[in-house]
């Protein structure tokens, strides 16, 4: 059987970009067998209900809207549960995260643990050797290294590599991306032309599991559930110099670079500078106090190097709206040292530092 | 690629002369049975030509029929027309949802609910059933056939537990009436759900036999039909359809092939098991493959055209693994790794091999590649 005969299992959401994928691929003659990934049960936490919670990931409205794009285009279609995989290694831990004082990426384990992993063994089971999804990143084969490497996808605006810094080298070889060459408008146009159900569905920019982006009242429902009271978790708001400024409910309502919700009134702004869940204290401070020169990451992933065993230069993503920062890397017993050229804003801890030669992914790890 | 069917217990497709009866019911039959016209009179001649066929096949009188929707409205009809405040309920822990979901119901409203645990046989001990009756039983429930083991219910046997303690029995028979020979009288049950789609005849139509006598009360208004128990238009084609699928239905042939198809998969695949022990209905056999996850093998079978059912029903949402398997003693892995298979009267010796081919593939295929060290890993994360 010849590479092209074997399947490709799409993850389709039931959004624009993954319908998009399974079309084009569908349409390139390749054998394609659409799944879509059940992770989280919406009918749980109903006290985060609301009208804005449907057509959410793992609602059935877009389960239904997956299921109508198979249809368009005449492939085999699935749901595939992976609710219990997803609490244990997305949900819990980003729970864990926050309460520890940390701000996670729940989409990044998600990738690195459910998408590129378990969906991955569900691909095996029908014989599948790629699994395509509507991620905006490049996937190339270095000539000389035999590397698989990522790369920033051509829409810039659209780029997802810093949620994908996790992936190894097995992972990628058996990835498509295929809209990382293509500008997002060129991809709804193409769902235009195809009259797929999905043309004209609004992007979603939300963690998938958590309503309305509020990840605070997300937390407090979930511990609630868990059978976890917030007693306990209150502390008081200081300023950098340990000065009293007022009291919170827990230091998972705060992340660093926040400004909203502190309830001080204050002559010049004040964000949240550092949380920290053993003194439950939250330090606010002005600007200026956010910049920090260097960091460390934990847990580093290479992918377009094998490792790092001497400084290097590089561009350093922080945050997925962040423009990656001249800095120099060094290996150093706890991981990578970063150190900027210029200090930057709001280096916040359980954020994703990522690794950039120009359009290619080095690696990333965790901010420490 | 050609498709094969062998989910019967989920549904089946119309069967020739159903069609036939169900067409000409459509066209001839369209009036309102209700109506006193020539139209209105045909319809209910029809109807009541459909009631007797079926009463005769599960050898009641037809005045004993209420046509319905199908088998959830007649599980749902049977418990909430009868049950009342201060009654005891007692059900198995087997039944379908349509009957635990009722009785759940009418448990949060105020009435106690007995649910009986059931053996690794599938089969329920009528001595265990009658321990659970108190002097407040109104009603007992018990399944003829379970749907996902097939495993048939001494219902005999426990009609005499609750004829003793004076309590009305129920059955949903949804899963046995046509695939075994049904009466009512030998049974001794007090009500029974049948269920159209699972024989032949269309969604939308069932029926709830209701024993002479015993106080069945409305549970929604609207008219007089159906003997001021069901009221709504009646579904006269659909009756016309069931009638005809009850008179037609031929399974004489197909515990033949459900041995053939368990034999060979038991033969030449290692570490299964069959769930439940007999009797079961003709057409069912419930297989447990060790190591392997009942949804993947589900899905790689439907590729090779193959349709089978797994117990759990991940597309509604749901991971739980199916209530019926756990109350038998399996563990949720080993629930989850086990498939059903239901054939029908359609089906022959070389659908059945073929079958047994594709399920030894996709074992050997997904038993392979879980045993291969798990190539990808993604990075650990410090929580």
């Amino acid at each position: 059987m010849s590479d092209s005969e074997l399947p490709v299992v799409v993850a389709m959401s039931g959004g624009l970009d993954s319908s998009a994928v399974a079309a084009l691929l569908a349409s390139e003659g390749r054998r394609v067998v659409g799944m879509t990934m059940q992770l989280w049960n919406q009918r749980r936490l109903p006290e985060l209900a609301s009208e804005k919670t449907t057509g959410r990931c793992c609602s059935l409205d877009d389960v239904y809207d997956a299921r109508h794009v198979a249809e368009q285009i005449g492939i085999p279609y699935y749901v595939v549960n992976f609710e219990q995989q997803f609490e244990e290694h997305v949900v819990a831990p980003f729970v864990a995260e926050y309460l520890a004082g940390r701000t996670p990426i729940p989409c990044t384990l998600c990738n690195n643990f459910i998408k590129f992993d378990q969906f991955l063994a569900m691909a095996d089971t029908v014989g599948a050797e790629h699994v395509a999804t509507g991620h905006y990143a490049r996937i190339t084969r270095n000539g000389e290294t035999g590397r698989y490497e990522l790369r920033t996808a051509v829409d810039a605006t659209k780029d997802q590599t810093y949620f994908l810094f996790g992936l190894t080298q097995a992972q990628l070889s058996r990835t498509l991306f295929p809209l990382g060459e293509r500008k997002k408008t060129e991809v709804r146009d193409l769902a235009r032309s195809l009259n797929l159900a999905v043309a004209e569905k609004p992007e979603s920019y939300e963690i998938c599991f958590v309503p309305n982006n509020d990840y605070a009242a997300f937390l407090d429902a979930y511990l609630k559930e868990q059978g976890v009271t917030a007693a306990g978790q209150e502390g008081f708001i200081v300023s950098e110099d340990g000065a009293l400024l007022g009291s919170h409910e827990g230091v998972h309502h705060f992340t660093v670079g926040q400004r909203k919700g502190l309830g001080i009134s204050s002559p010049e702004p004040l964000y949240v500078i550092a949380t920290d869940s053993a003194s439950h204290q939250v330090k606010v401070g002005s600007s200026e106090a956010l910049l920090r020169g260097s960091l460390v990451a934990k847990d580093v992933n290479w992918i377009s190097v094998e490792a790092l065993t001497a400084p290097r230069r590089a561009q350093v993503r922080i945050r997925h709206r962040h423009l990656p920062a001249p800095a120099t890397l060094s290996p150093v017993p706890e991981g990578i040292e970063v150190r900027f050229d210029e200090p930057q804003r709001a280096v916040t801890p359980g954020q994703a530092a990522v690794f950039h030669d120009g359009d290619l992914i080095l690696g990333g790890g965790w901010i420490a | 690629m050609r498709h094969h069917y062998f989910d019967y217990n989920a549904t089946s497709p119309l069967t020739a002369p159903v069609r036939e009866a169900y067409l000409a019911a459509l066209e001839e039959g369209y009036g309102n049975a209700s109506s006193i016209h020539h139209f209105g009179q045909v319809a209910k001649q029809r109807l009541e030509s459909a009631r007797r066929t079926l009463a005769s096949h599960l050898g009641a009188s037809s005045k004993e029929i209420v046509f319905v929707s199908g088998g959830t409205e007649a599980d749902n009809l049977a418990l909430r027309g009868i049950v009342s405040a201060r009654d005891h309920v007692v059900v198995t822990a087997i039944e379908h949802p349509a009957v635990l979901a009722t009785a759940a119901a009418l448990e949060r409203e105020g009435i106690a609910v007995t649910v009986v645990p059931v053996p690794s046989s599938g089969i329920i001990d009528a001595a265990a059933l009658e321990r659970a009756m108190r002097p407040s039983t109104r009603l007992v429930s018990v399944i003829h056939a379970n749907n996902e083991l097939g495993t048939i219910q001494p219902l005999a046997e426990i009609a005499k537990v609750t004829r003793v303690a004076g309590a009305l029995l129920h059955s949903d028979g949804v899963q046995a009436f046509g695939k075994i020979r049904v009466n009512v009288q030998e049974l001794g049950v007090d009500l029974y759900s049948i269920s159209g789609h699972k024989l032949g005849a269309p969604k939308g139509i069932g029926a709830l036999y209701v024993r002479k006598g015993t106080p069945l009360c409305a549970v929604s208004w609207g008219g007089h039909h159906e003997g001021d128990r069901r009221p709504g238009t009646e579904n006269v084609a659909g009756a016309a359809a069931l009638a005809v699928a009850a008179e037609t239905a031929d399974w004489s042939q197909v515990s033949a092939l459900r041995d053939r198809l368990e034999e060979r998969i038991l033969q030449r695949v290692r570490d299964v098991h069959v769930n439940g022990t007999a009797p079961r209905i003709p057409n069912t056999t419930n297989i447990r493959f060790d190591g392997i996850e009942g949804e993947a093998l589900l899905i790689a079978l439907d590729l090779q055209g193959f349709a089978v059912s797994s117990g759990a029903a991940c597309s509604s949402g749901s991971v739980e693994p199916s209530h019926v398997l756990t109350a038998i003693g399996l563990s949720p892995r080993e629930a989850r790794s086990s498939i059903r298979f239901s054939l029908g009267p359609v089906h022959t010796p070389g659908d059945v091999d073929a079958l047994a081919d594709a399920v030894e593939r996709s074992v050997a295929h997904l038993r392979r590649i879980s045993t291969d060290s798990h190539p990808s890993r993604g990075v650990h994360v410090h929580v």
